[in-house]
């Protein structure tokens, strides 16, 4: 722990009461963060001094605290999940800052992702474009098949598990400077179009997850690849590029 | 409802970007080597290019490639546009404070603008080049100075091969009519047809004494523009049209970025040569 040290940081946060209400960004002040705490420990800090100080704490998502459920969010000090690379808000350092740095705290902007409250937004888009296609249909009422009966190329069976590792946490269209959700569809289209067990429904399902991907407001992808970079899980530009084809070969049909 | 689905989806407007775009640089290709010609030091320059440009304006197969140059600039206009009101729109809210040069490149994040400003490029070239080729009355047909016995004489050449006097023209036995035609004055019968001559056009347009370097100076920017325009763009195209494999993206790659470098640079070379060079 002999590296571990406290800094004094200004905070400047996106505060919004609700869905209607108009936000701006509030300016606090927080002394003693260890550089060992978590980002999401230090916005817990800020909190119970807030709470001292009969305010209102700042509303922020999160859930499994370990990098693995998405729920996490935040556009720090510019970038989606701030500075560091390929991780989570709850998986950044306060060690990434130092003392006396000035640090912004925004929440995800996209008109798919409308703010309910401070850095809280609503993600819901994501769930409904999965609804529309995001699924395999398997009769599992007791005749489960065999989990190796179908054998899946050693190549494919990785790419499709490294398009499932998408958390749908959002980085990408929060990233995307037209706000746009490609690189998760992609992720999420590829992981099934890959395996034989997806491929029954591939046609349909591209084209109706597009479809609701439109329809929920997302813009279109012009390829800057900031969402690639700034992916926590590493998603690849490629499974856009495998949407694309696959929805070209659904369209055709 | 797949096919409906075909002109209006995020990522069927993103084929047509892709394909218009692609179709551009083709043009593009072709365009240039038109171009080099002027750089041509033989004495027959002048009239080598404006055989060329007769023949880009009259044959059937490449005027069939010109309206479609024409209507893939148009779409790829309007669908660019389209594109990039929607997006802006997808971001109600901008960023307080945003970094996007941490994850993409310039080039990337400005392709509307620079977009725009070759859009306008396209169409002062097309008023200064295009229309005068076109549509211009006053268009001067290509003369040759020819030594006859130790006096230089003024001729204009024919589509035929053949020569023409300047003087019967200016005496007014031989009269020019339709633009390119010559008539015989007397039976009122075409004789001949002569050849527009764009390559003096073009020398004069760059070589203007008020504003011949400015042309010059703004023909480079709007080269250096597009530069960056395919910079991006070119690849870009192969990721919408779904063509990304790791076997082939560097090859695209490294091809984009030569493309991107060196096309627009050899068009820039031409107007500089014929400011500066050229006698
Ligand atoms: C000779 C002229 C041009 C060439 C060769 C060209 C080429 C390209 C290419 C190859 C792309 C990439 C397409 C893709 O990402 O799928 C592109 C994108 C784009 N072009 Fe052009 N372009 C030209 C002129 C224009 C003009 C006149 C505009 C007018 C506004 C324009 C606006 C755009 C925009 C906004 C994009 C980005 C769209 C997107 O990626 O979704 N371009 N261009
Ligand atoms: S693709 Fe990456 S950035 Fe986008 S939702 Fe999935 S994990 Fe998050
Ligand atoms: S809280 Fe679960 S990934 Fe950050």
């Amino acid at each position: 722990m002999g590296s571990n040290k406290n800094i004094n940081i200004n905070l400047k946060i996106w505060r919004q009461k609700d869905a209607k209400s108009k936000g701006q960004i509030e300016t606090y002040k927080l002394d003693n963060v260890s550089t060992a705490s978590s980002f999401l420990e230090m916005l817990d800090q800020l909190n119970e001094q807030l709470i001292n100080e009969r305010k209102e704490p700042v509303a922020f998502d999160h859930d499994c605290r370990e990098g693995i459920c998405g729920m996490c969010s935040l556009y720090i000090n510019g970038q989606a999940h701030g500075p560091a690379s390929k991780v989570t808000t709850c998986q950044l350092h306060m060690r990434s800052f130092k003392d006396g740095d000035t640090i912004y705290v925004e929440p995800w902007r996209s008109k798919a992702f409308p703010v309910i409250k401070d850095l809280i937004v609503d993600r819901s888009a994501f769930d409904r474009i999965q609804q529309a296609g995001g699924f395999v249909s398997v009769n599992t009422s007791g005749r489960t098949i065999d989990a190796n009966a179908t054998p899946v190329p050693k190549h494919d069976a990785d790419r499709s598990f490294e398009a499932a590792a998408c958390i749908g946490c959002g980085a990408c269209v929060a990233s995307c400077k037209n706000g746009s959700a490609m690189l998760f569809v992609g992720a999420k289209v590829s992981q099934y179009a890959l395996l034989p067990q997806g491929k029954v429904e591939a046609t349909q399902r591209v084209l109706n997850m597009v479809r609701q991907m439109d329809e929920e407001g997302f813009g279109n992808c012009t390829n800057t690849g900031a969402c690639e970079v700034e992916c926590p899980k590493g998603i690849s530009l490629e499974n856009i590029a495998r949407m694309n084809r696959e929805y070209l070969f659904a369209s055709v049909k | 409802m797949a096919k409906s689905a075909f002109l209006k989806s995020s990522i069927a407007k993103k084929y047509w970007m892709a394909l218009t775009g692609l179709f551009l640089c083709l043009f593009l290709t072709g365009h240039l080597l038109g171009n080099l010609q002027l750089l041509s030091t033989s004495k027959d320059a002048a009239l080598h290019f404006n055989q060329y440009a007769l023949f880009m304006t009259t044959n059937p197969a490449v005027k069939i490639l010109s309206y479609l140059t024409y209507i893939s600039i148009i779409f790829h206009a309007i669908d660019g546009i389209v594109l990039t009101v929607q997006n802006r729109k997808a971001r109600p809210v901008r960023y307080v404070m945003n970094k996007p040069g941490k994850n993409t490149i310039w080039a990337s994040r400005n392709m509307a603008v620079l977009g725009t400003i070759i859009l306008v490029f396209i169409v002062t070239h097309m008023v200064s080049f295009w229309a005068r080729m076109h549509f211009d009355k006053a268009m001067p047909l290509q003369t040759i100075s020819i030594n006859a016995g130790g006096m230089p004489q003024e001729f204009y050449v024919t589509t035929d091969g053949g020569y023409i006097p300047k003087m019967q023209v200016d005496q007014g036995q031989i009269k020019i009519e339709n633009r390119t035609e010559f008539y015989d004055a007397g039976a009122n019968v075409k004789i001949k047809e002569g050849y527009k001559d764009l390559y003096k056009i073009t020398v004069a347009f760059f070589k203007q004494p008020q504003y011949g370097l400015l042309y010059t100076i703004l023909y480079v920017i709007s080269m250096v523009v597009l530069g960056f325009h395919l910079y991006h763009g070119f690849g870009s195209a192969f990721q919408s049209l779904g063509a990304n494999n790791p076997k082939y993206n560097g090859l695209i790659k490294t091809f984009g970025y030569a493309f991107a470098i060196i096309v627009p640079l050899l068009f820039a070379v031409i107007p500089v040569y014929i400011h500066f060079f050229i006698k």
